[in-house]
């Protein structure tokens, strides 16, 4: 096959002196589905946002189709058939389907915008390459799923031969990342051109012709999908061996630790999150919760580590009521949270990863003596949970923004377990994170499972939540759908069946599961 | 990274120039003796002992209004009302200058008590209101400052008003409550080493204790510190509260330092100087004195010139502003300081 793309020597080096890519070489061939794997930080996204036209780089050159080309912007890369969809979808939640799929390039009718218009193009596209959009419902209500065909059917539209797709499925069912797959396909087979960024092995083996990995800002191989085993792209990647699955021994849960009693929520906007959750975690168990995002779960977890407010219920910890009190308060009856977004809540990028280390322990009276913190008090600490998590860093006094993504999620884990925590809420402990700090997270999980700490598990990814869970709970719109007290007898397209609200378990067995 | 920290000394240093050559142009412009005007504004401040005692009796009150302001940038809040705390903290200080009549070594605490806590109480309005009622404190602290010019002029003008002048000012404090002016032929005073004392002070307070420290990680980042368990809403009020606190003090020193009673008629300026000095020092309170003592450079500077050349106060004020603006402008020369990072990073590597 023809090359279609090339990038030579591409060098980007971020303000703060993070090198993103080193010299990086990368070849692209035309018509084909071309994965691009490493871990946090190995520059992947960078790379593909240079292609598209986001990032300049500071050196390299790119060739299309053997012609030297510039890039300056994305509406340059579009030019050249290059379109991107980003892992956080750039879409205007009030406006519909086909409203955001013209957006900047509308139909007009004379002044006005012309919306039959852009409906029957909505149509006419979404016929053209398979993927069924509803042009009239509003963005903010349509599925996950659902945005991600908005985002390709927009580049689509706007002439994109190359499509580029960071991370499409971290964020998807089962069900709808086959959907997905089925419609990449459909693009390879009309003679587009697909790159896309994922940490899934799986499915890069499912869907690739070639696989490019990235390590530390520089490409280490370009090879043919059907010549290597997951084992040895993941090899490519760390270096090492990687234990996918770590050993979970049986452990018999004791006495429970977290009981959540007739839990309602309403979002911000007077929507209803949370309709009637009841639960318990016990000690030395691991609850997992499935769910699409967006149903409900991250707001359960902003309740019970007291970021929100609850409308009716009960929180116990440890039989102790803590509905709706304070962070504070919450965090004394150890409990402790490793958020979602670890930008947002669990790092300050402008301080130092010592700073960040003891956010939670800073008035603690063994930091501080007297009036004054225990400057070397604190560091010792720092220091010691630096070497403890392995999180890559110079100094503790380096700032977190210098650091990987990978590494600042250890940053969050290594505070958040080194509490010596009673439960443990942890939403989304590994997103984002690569397959060497994956497994370290989840040893680390199963670790504290075994010293008796209970673990409330929220993740999108189901092999996650399969392999580390001794029982599983399904929410979709609210409410708790199903419930599992032996995760092992499951398949996951069952699981993806409730998820998507088609199955919903009766009461009886969903009570008898749930305690 | 030396190399960096060492561009960023330079690159100011060429902002420096930069500003003082484009002054050098505008004054070329106005003047019939343009190298005798600029000589005048650059060496004027020290061409006299009168001047250099004039150039740090400016700077002193220039460092708290500094240090009041950083401590509110940092904790990720405004405060606008560093004015108004420093004048009301002027105003309660002249009165109790006036009132007590008791040994210097209770009357000057005393005073400077007055304008710690005028100046605190004056910021925890803003303060508290935001905690409660998440009242931008952008507005209500520049409101304040109206509200306490007035209250303070009220005080001072119907209460204090010293009857034997003809203009409008309050009695002079007793000679008990004044500090001590220690260099003979300025008015350099003991309150140079108060300001000292409080950038070393808020300087420890920020990096060395557990408030300081609850008060950056609010500062950068909110969502954070309240996740971490901080009590941010205690955060911001007393965040303000040192903020106006410092403020206040300083206004307290002024009067007993250097004027002895009080004349303002309308707000001096300190506080949104104030302002312009914590951004100079990136809000690091090892920084400010510097950023003062900067800034009184160039306004004495400009003063000499005004004074003694054909250069008008109005161009005087052009020139400050362009040489502050090339001092705070973050991105100028950041394409060669990125060319420098891309250089350091890819040898190593």
């Amino acid at each position: 096959m023809e090359t279609l793309i090339e990038m030579r020597g591409i060098t980007k080096v971020y303000p703060n002196g993070v090198i993103a890519n080193n010299r990086v070489n990368l070849e692209i061939s035309s018509g084909e589905i071309h994965a691009i794997v490493g871990e946090n930080g190995a520059g992947k996204t960078t790379l593909m946002k240079i292609l598209a036209g986001f990032v300049k780089p500071d050196e390299g050159e790119i060739f299309y189709k053997g012609e030297k080309i510039k890039i300056n912007s994305p509406s340059e890369a579009l030019e050249k058939g290059i379109g991107m969809v980003h892992q956080h979808f750039m879409l205007v939640p009030s406006l519909t389907v086909a409203e955001n799929i013209v957006l900047g390039m509308e139909p007009r009718k004379g002044l006005s915008f012309d919306l039959q218009k852009a409906i029957s193009l909505t149509k006419e596209i979404s016929k053209k390459y398979n993927m069924y959009v509803n042009p009239n419902s509003k963005v903010k209500d349509i599925p996950v799923g659902m945005k991600q065909k908005v985002e390709i059917l927009k580049s689509l539209l706007r002439g994109a031969e190359i499509l580029i797709l960071d991370e499409p499925t971290a964020v998807l069912t089962p069900q709808e990342t086959e959907s997905l797959f089925e419609s990449l396909l459909t693009l390879k087979k009309q003679g587009h051109t697909i790159i896309f960024i994922t940490h899934k092995l799986k499915e890069v083996k499912k869907i690739s012709d070639r696989i490019t990995v990235m390590k530390k800002g520089r490409n280490v191989a370009t090879i043919a999908t059907q010549e290597v085993s997951e084992k040895e792209i993941s090899q490519m990647m760390v270096g090492r061996d990687v234990i996918f699955e770590v050993e979970k021994l049986p452990v018999k849960p004791g006495k429970t630790v977290l009981e959540v009693k007739n839990l309602r929520a309403f979002s911000e906007n007077g929507r209803m999150m949370l309709k009637n959750i009841n639960f318990t975690v016990r000690e030395r168990e691991i609850v997992g919760i499935a769910g699409v995002a967006g149903n409900g779960q991250s707001e359960l977890v902003e309740i019970l580590s007291g970021l929100r407010k609850a409308e009716r219920g009960q929180i116990l910890i440890n039989g102790i009521d803590i509905t709706n009190k304070s962070t504070k308060s919450i965090r004394n009856k150890k409990v402790s949270h490793i958020p979602e977004d670890r930008m947002k809540y669990g790092t300050a990028l402008e301080a130092t990863v010592e700073e960040n280390l003891i956010s939670d322990r800073y008035d603690k009276p063994e930091f501080n003596r007297m009036l004054i913190l225990n400057k070397k008090k604190i560091q010792t600490e720092a220091e010691k949970l630096v070497k403890e998590f392995n999180i890559a860093v110079n100094s503790v006094k380096t700032k977190i923004k210098m650091l990987s993504g990978g590494n600042v999620q250890k940053v969050v884990v290594a505070r958040e377990i080194s509490s010596n925590p009673c439960l443990l809420l942890a939403n989304q402990p590994t997103r984002g994170v690569d397959i060497g700090g994956r497994e370290f997270v989840h040893r680390k999980l199963i670790e504290m499972r075994e010293k008796s700490v209970g673990i409330l598990l929220i993740s999108s990814d189901i092999d996650e939540l399969m392999c580390l869970s001794d029982r599983l709970l399904i929410i979709y719109e609210g409410e708790l759908v199903a419930a599992f007290s032996d995760v092992d007898k499951i398949n996951e397209e069952e699981i993806g069946l409730y998820m998507l609200g088609i199955k919903k378990q009766n009461e009886i067995t969903l009570r008898e599961a749930m305690i | 990274m030396k190399k960096i920290q060492v561009f960023d000394i330079l690159r100011i240093l060429i902002a420096l120039l930069i500003a003082f050559f484009i002054g050098f142009i505008i004054i070329l412009l106005v003047s019939e003796e343009p190298l005798y005007a600029f000589k005048l504004f650059l060496v004027g401040p020290f061409s006299s002992l009168r001047r250099i005692g004039n150039l740090v009796e400016m700077t002193i009150p220039l460092i708290f209004t500094g240090l009041a302001v950083a401590v509110a940038f940092e904790a990720g809040q405004f405060n606008i009302g560093a004015e108004g705390q420093f004048f009301f903290g002027a105003a309660l200080a002249t009165i109790l200058g006036i009132i007590f009549k008791i040994p210097a070594i209770l009357h000057v605490p005393l005073a400077l008590l007055g304008g710690i806590v005028g100046g605190g109480l004056v910021g925890a309005i803003p303060g508290l209101l935001k905690a409660k009622w998440q009242v931008n404190e952008l507005v209500s602290s520049l409101m304040l400052n109206f509200i306490f010019l007035h209250f303070s002029l009220y005080l001072v003008n119907n209460h204090f008003r010293d009857v034997h002048t003809g203009i409008m000012a309050s009695w002079k404090i007793e000679e008990t409550a004044w500090l001590k002016q220690f260099i003979p032929g300025t008015r350099i005073h003991v309150g140079v080493f108060i300001s000292i004392i409080m950038v070393i002070f808020t300087y420890y307070f920020l990096y060395r204790t557990k408030w300081g420290y609850a008060l950056r990680m609010t500062g950068i980042n909110k969502d954070f510190a309240i996740y971490s368990g901080i009590n941010v809403a205690s955060v911001i009020i007393y965040s303000q509260v040192i903020s106006g606190a410092l403020a206040g003090l300083g206004g307290a020193i002024e009067i007993l330092g250097i004027h002895h009673r009080f004349q303002w008629q309308a707000l001096p300026g300190y506080g949104f100087d104030g302002m312009i000095i914590a951004i100079m020092a990136k809000n690091n309170p090892a920084f400010i004195p510097i950023a003062s003592l900067f800034l009184a450079y160039i306004r004495k500077g400009a003063e000499v010139m005004n004074m003694m050349s054909d250069v008008p106060a109005e161009v005087v004020n052009i020139i400050q502003a362009i040489i502050i603006f090339f001092v705070t402008a973050e991105a100028f020369l950041s394409k060669y300081q990125h060319k420098l990072v891309v250089k350091e990073v890819t040898t190593n590597g």
